[in-house]
């Protein structure tokens, strides 16, 4: 029987403010996970902590709700452990970015087969709007007693430095671009990183769903123009296509420099895609050949009650 | 009957200079000759340059710990000498390197400050130059034997012998000379000592080789030169199903016995030795089924080692970590996560001197009430302690199920002692390792809630990838499903359900694994951890004076078994506490738990493992009522 999308919708009572963007990426996730039809078991969802940190709670997989910062740790133990579950970890920016950017960097070096999502606001909504590290030098958004007095990171441009081999761009307010998004996201081998603009509407007042249509960026005949736009539609191409230093190379400076876009033109969809890099579960079947077929979590480490485990050879060595 | 053999070795040289390996070639010798081998290293946080030293005593008895007296000691650089000379016994032996004589106090460059200063001060008060030949003449004079040989010139003279040039300045062989040289003036069988490098540098032949020709020259040049030594070491009875263990790989072997599949980790002395040795031995045999393995991870810190411990342990595989305080410290908050979450995970806790750095390659059990304590908030855990290497092997196993029966984090204590130590002991038997996950779930029908209350307060569990098994975990408070919950009835149901857990563990974990006791007396002594080794030794030394002192050795430390350790005290007048910390923490959960105090304490927190002698001394003092409340123990460089 096929799974519709409200199987991967749990009865738990949304309190997200009225308005918020994360609404549209929790849809685009149900969405995604129904048209993948990928049973409700084998998916998990893991969260980091603040507003997004409750989306593992709205979906019907499932669910594990961490610590701030360290959702990526949780994840990648997981699928390290059984690598034949499909894992979302979906957390703020601050919690991927601010905290827990050290892990985010070596999860990328990693590359391991599953798929991050950042909610990025600008702000930390849960504490009443500190500024995150998405927020740009010199910004104030509502809440701020002063100006924001930090550079903001680059999250696309740190992804594809930290090794991350597939990272794109959503809009939490264009559900079904970012459903797609999610698919080709998951559907990646090899650990994908997906930004999505999620305006709060509570407490930043600066990029705003209105912000990002572009209300207030006019040509000169008045004409209004929407501040996001597509990669695809303008013909790029994000996918390294051969074994090349020169390919490599290419590829991802495009995606460094379309990174960098941001003012009256916000870039979507996929900027880069490497699946000739190595995944993690490939370094680890290089010293393990069989992990896959037998990863940790189906070991079977005992017989009514007995250890399977020979160490026979080992003492054998220790023998005096 | 069997003459008493009870001797101790130091080998010391700079840190890089093959201590470790002369050290290992000499236990080696001497366990496959029959004995008993107690071996202790000393480093410093250096990679190539400071003193390192490493003592290993070889008994025909059973023994446990190191004590004061060197016996012989083989020396092939000048701190050395300067550090250990005066631990060596009336009618023992130095042999050193004769080229060394002139070096002086002052160009010995890595020796501290505070530490020169004494020794100058020393050296003075006996009238003695401020050479190495300085403190030779003090320790002559007692009666020591002086062995110079010039460990250049025997390298040169054996270069010529195989007409290989390339030996003679191979300074890197004097690790090699120093063990062949002791074991020639030891008078052992040199087939022992060849058999010896030959298992040592088994994977790595050419190097054997050359080491055993040098070895074989020195042996044969020191029995010439030096035939009359007091002390001889002989083969003895040899016990079958005897093994020479590293202290790291107690807990490794355990893990790759009882399931562990799973190992993120950070580095950090001495906990990585462990991670490095399971990694090492990835893959795994298993009876009658294909090969098994061992994932281990080195992660970006400790907080990441911790939460991908519990990512790994949600899957239902046995998932631990292994680290020392300043990691543990870090992994405090994931730890509350596990907690709240009910997830079975090991840590495996090798401690060292704290606080922040500390004495980063010393030992130290300053861990204890941070381990009890770890982590904001309330939530249960359990602590356990293993007092030895063999023990540590099964332990590991025992923690494992305690983790999953359950279904909280457990916290297994190690420390450097244990870690950097060689002993000979039983061979590890697998088969005593029962595997117990506890209501881990293979099957699940119907609808499933994964902290549901039940009667024992233990739900359960499923595990990621199981159909109908789906769950919610959350760092917040949450109802039976696992969703967040600021309900005030469930959040008293659901601390009073994980808090019962506590009460259950002492219910159901057996006496025996929850304290040893080797018999109470007037006075006993009450410890935990790698100090058992000498106190076993001393206690023996005192019963040979017909004093009799009780010990009990604390392995569960939380929960505290209070019943059990009140009943195993009622009739003990004295209490001892013995720790290696400053400020007694095992007694303070003796206050805690039995309102009752220590009478004494035995502490030390040079960082510096206790000796049994310096044992035997301060419990002899306590009996004859001539100590103080609180002694501290001092021995060791």
């Amino acid at each position: 029987m096929a799974l519709k999308i409200g199987d991967y919708k749990t009865e738990v009572h949304n309190d997200w403010c009225p308005g918020c963007g994360d609404f549209g990426i929790v849809n685009a996730i149900q969405m995604a996970l129904s048209e993948m039809q990928i049973p409700r078991h084998q998916a998990a969802i893991f969260s980091g902590i603040g507003c997004s940190g409750k989306t593992s709670h709205f979906i019907n997989v499932y669910g594990v709700h961490t610590l701030h910062g360290r959702v990526l740790t949780f994840a990648q133990g997981a699928k390290l452990a059984n690598p034949d579950m499909k894992i979302i970890a979906a957390g703020g920016d601050g919690d991927g970015l601010g905290i827990g950017v050290g892990h985010f960097i070596a999860a990328g070096r990693r590359n391991l087969d599953l798929t991050y999502i950042i909610f990025n606001n600008g702000v930390y909504g849960l504490t009443k709007g500190q500024a995150s590290p998405t927020l740009r030098l010199g910004e104030k958004t509502k809440s701020l007693p002063s100006p924001n007095t930090n550079y903001n990171v680059n999250p696309i441009g740190l992804a594809i430095t930290s090794g991350f081999t597939f990272v794109a761009r959503g809009y939490a307010y264009d559900v079904r671009h970012l459903k797609d998004l999610i698919i080709a996201a998951v559907n990646h081998k090899g650990l994908a990183f997906l930004d999505v603009l999620q305006p709060c509407p509570t407490y930043n007042d600066i990029n705003t769903r209105d912000w990002y249509s572009g209300m207030d960026n006019l040509d000169e005949s008045k004409k209004q123009h929407s501040r996001i736009y597509k990669l695809e539609d303008t013909g790029y191409d994000p996918v390294v296509h051969y074994d090349s230093e020169t390919e490599f190379n290419e590829k991802l400076t495009q995606a460094l420099i379309k990174s960098l876009e941001w003012d009256t033109k916000i870039p979507t969809g996929i900027f880069y895609k490497n699946e000739i890099i190595s995944q993690y579960e490939k370094r680890i079947m290089d010293k393990i050949p069989n992990y896959m077929e037998n990863p940790p979590s189906a070991q079977v480490v005992s017989s009514n009650g007995k250890p399977t485990a020979d160490i026979s050879k080992i003492l054998d060595s220790m023998s005096v | 009957m069997l003459e008493q053999t009870d001797i101790s070795w130091l080998i010391g040289g700079p840190q890089g200079s093959g201590v470790e390996s002369g050290a290992n070639i000499f236990s080696r010798a001497c366990a496959s000759m029959g004995y008993e081998i107690f071996g202790k290293r000393e480093f410093y946080s250096n990679i190539k340059g400071e003193h390192s030293y490493f003592v290993v005593r070889v008994s025909n008895n059973a023994i446990h710990s190191n004590i004061n007296d060197i016996t012989m000691m083989a020396a092939f650089d000048a701190e050395t000498i300067f550090r250990h000379a005066d631990e060596v016994i009336k009618n023992g032996a130095i042999i050193y390197d004769s080229d060394l004589v002139t070096a002086k106090v002052d160009e010995v460059h890595n020796m501290d400050l505070n530490y020169k200063q004494r020794l100058l001060k020393y050296l003075d008060s006996k009238n003695k130059s401020h050479t190495i030949q300085g403190i030779l003449d003090i320790v002559q004079e007692r009666g020591v034997n002086l062995y110079p040989i010039s460990f250049r010139n025997v390298l040169s003279a054996m270069a010529d012998e195989v007409n290989n040039p390339r030996l003679k300045g191979m300074v890197r062989m004097f690790n090699v000379l120093g063990v062949s040289f002791s074991l020639g003036v030891l008078g052992m069988p040199p087939e022992t000592l060849l058999s010896s490098i030959d298992a040592i540098f088994a994977k790595k032949q050419t190097i054997a080789d050359l080491n055993k020709k040098t070895a074989n020259y020195a042996y044969n040049f020191a029995t010439a030169k030096f035939p009359n030594f007091t002390y001889r070491l002989k083969p003895v009875e040899k016990k079958s199903g005897t093994i020479l263990v590293q202290g790291y790989q107690g807990t490794a072997l355990g893990k790759m016995v009882c399931g562990c599949r799973f190992q993120p980790y950070y580095p950090i002395t001495p906990a990585s030795d462990e991670s490095v040795y399971l990694e090492s031995n990835e893959i795994l045999d298993v009876k009658e089924n294909r090969p098994g393995s061992t994932v281990v991870v080195q992660t970006e810190d400790e907080m990441s080692a911790m939460g991908m411990t519990i990512g790994g342990a949600l899957t239902g595989t046995r998932s631990a970590t292994c680290t020392s305080g300043p990691g543990f410290a870090l992994m405090a908050e994931m730890l509350g996560w596990a907690g709240i979450n009910e997830v079975p995970v090991v840590i495996t806790l090798y401690q060292r001197s704290g606080p922040s750095t500390g004495l980063p390659t010393r030992h130290g059990q300053d861990d204890l009430l941070f381990a009890v304590y770890a982590g904001h908030g309330e939530f249960p855990k359990m602590v356990y302690a293993s007092g030895d290497i063999e023990e540590s092997f099964y332990d590991t196993g025992r923690c494992f199920n305690y983790a999953d029966v359950y279904q909280v984090p457990v916290i297994h204590m190690m420390d450097k002692f244990l870690a950097s130590s060689v002993v000979t002991c039983k061979r590890f038997d697998s088969d005593k390792i029962m595997i117990n996950r506890g209501k881990l779930l293979d099957k699940i029908e119907g609808d499933y809630k994964r902290f549901a209350f039940v009667p024992d307060g233990i739900s359960p569990r499923s595990k990621l990838g199981l159909e109908n098994g789906i769950f919610w975990n959350t760092g917040d408070e949450s109802d039976e499903y696992g969703h967040i919950s600021e309900d005030p009835e469930i959040r008293i149901k659901k601390m009073d359900k994980r808090y019962s857990k506590l009460e259950y563990m002492l219910k159901t974990i057996p006496q025996e694994e929850q304290a040893i006791s080797y018999g109470a007396s007037d006075y006993c002594v009450v410890s935990w951890g790698s100090t058992k080794g000498p106190i076993l030794d001393a206690i023996d030394m005192l019963k040979k004076e017909n004093i009799n002192v009780g010990f009990i050795q604390m392995k569960l430390l939380h929960p505290f078994p209070t019943d059990y350790v009140k009943s195993l005290l009622k009739n003990v007048k004295t209490v001892i506490d013995i720790e290696a910390n400053q400020t007694g923490q095992l007694g303070l959960l003796l206050k805690q738990n039995l309102e009752r105090s220590p009478d004494y304490y035995i502490l030390k927190y040079t960082g510096r493992a206790m000796t049994s002698t310096e044992l035997y001394d301060s419990l002899k003092n306590i009996i004859a009522n001539k100590a103080e409340k609180r002694q501290v123990l001092t021995h060791g460089a």
